[in-house]
């Protein structure tokens, strides 16, 4: 839920990144972190396990400058990916302004990305949202690897409603600030329609 | 929009503010905090020195919420208050409607004091916070020329 405050002249909003694990989502956080100036952002934390797997969230503030006055800041969040973190993905959606759904493009983990993409809608509607009136981007992520399926075929098994659609491979940045920029953008647009 | 948007007047939040600060001084704290339950800071108040209260904001919505699932495992429906212990720092956390109001104490004061006080407290936040929530949706209508005059251009300008 995006929050406005008139006296420290501040809106905040909340995007989540999701998708199934290892898919790449705290790699996305990680480099916007690293390419990200002191000043502009807060401290990644990290609830993980002892192998770095995520096991509640990943959580950084990023303030991208002012509108009409107002500074903007955006939550950013993931979700762990795998299945029996369902509580905890489920927590993490609440009060969301705008989802980035993080697919793994290598053949192995479609079906992974089916799941988590139905699992993903299920949520949203348990917390009384619905994908088709939310801010939404999908990213198709690891496309450097050689066993990726064709950009075409990817995206249109896991498109949902004519969403943007970035190629990316996480861990050198290509497409994730595209993709945080759409989502943003997205927001805020939501936020000027009232 | 997924909900409606939460706005808090400048009236409103000096107000939360003013709360706070009496708070913190009632209950001898070392910092007390307002947080959204979705992990929005809203207001603090104390010794705050370089403590990053956005990310302190976002672990006590996180730490609520988990412990309201667990509460609903085991058949409670939220758990009022939520005391972390530590050797010398505390944390108390009461779960007011859909803010969370958080107390740091450290040995200065006692944690039956920080409950009592919080009570008091909670209550008047309370207050606040239903008037922001019934007030957000007509300001923001009353007031949608702000919003509506925010240009493809304003937006692009946050990622040059």
């Amino acid at each position: 839920m995006t929050f406005i405050n008139y006296a420290s002249r501040e809106i905040n909003c909340k995007i989540v990144y999701y998708g199934p694990g290892l898919c790449g989502k705290t790699t996305n956080l990680q480099h916007i972190y690293d390419s990200t100036a002191p000043q502009a952002k807060g401290k990644l934390i990290s609830l993980a396990t002892e192998t770095d797997r995520t096991l509640f969230f990943d959580f950084m503030p990023l303030e991208l400058g002012t509108v009409r006055g107002f500074k903007t800041r955006f939550h950013l969040y993931t979700v762990p990916g795998q299945v029996y973190y369902d509580a905890s993905r489920k927590l993490i959606l609440k009060g969301v302004d705008g989802v980035v759904f993080v697919a793994d493009s290598q053949e192995e983990r479609m079906d992974a990305n089916i799941e988590s993409l139905h699992n993903l809608e299920e949520n949203l509607q348990t917390q009384g949202y619905d994908l088709a009136n939310i801010p939404y981007v999908l990213q198709l992520n690891k496309r450097d690897l050689p066993n990726v399926i064709p950009f075409e075929e990817l995206s249109s098994e896991l498109l949902k409603k004519g969403e943007p659609v970035f190629e990316a491979v996480a861990k050198d940045g290509t497409g994730v600030f595209d993709t945080l920029k759409a989502v943003a953008k997205q927001v805020l647009t939501e936020l000027r329609k009232g | 929009m997924a909900e409606t948007p939460i706005i808090i007047q400048e009236h409103q939040f000096q107000r939360i503010k003013s709360v706070l600060a009496r708070l913190c001084v009632e209950c001898a704290a070392r910092a007390v905090f307002l947080v959204d339950r979705d992990g929005q800071p809203i207001a603090f108040h104390g010794e705050i020195g370089d403590m990053d209260t956005t990310s302190f904001s976002s672990l006590a919505a996180g730490n609520v919420a988990a412990t309201t699932s667990m509460a609903q495992l085991i058949g409670e429906e939220v758990f009022p208050a939520v005391v972390h212990e530590g050797e010398r720092e505390s944390i108390y956390i009461s779960v007011i409607g859909r803010s969370l109001l958080v107390v740091v104490f450290d040995e200065r004061s006692t944690l039956g004091l920080v409950k009592i006080r919080t009570k008091r407290a909670s209550h008047d936040v309370a207050m606040i916070i239903d008037e922001v929530a019934r007030e957000s949706e007509d300001y923001r209508l009353s007031q949608n020329s702000f919003f509506a005059e925010i240009t493809d251009d304003d937006i692009d300008s946050l990622f040059t």
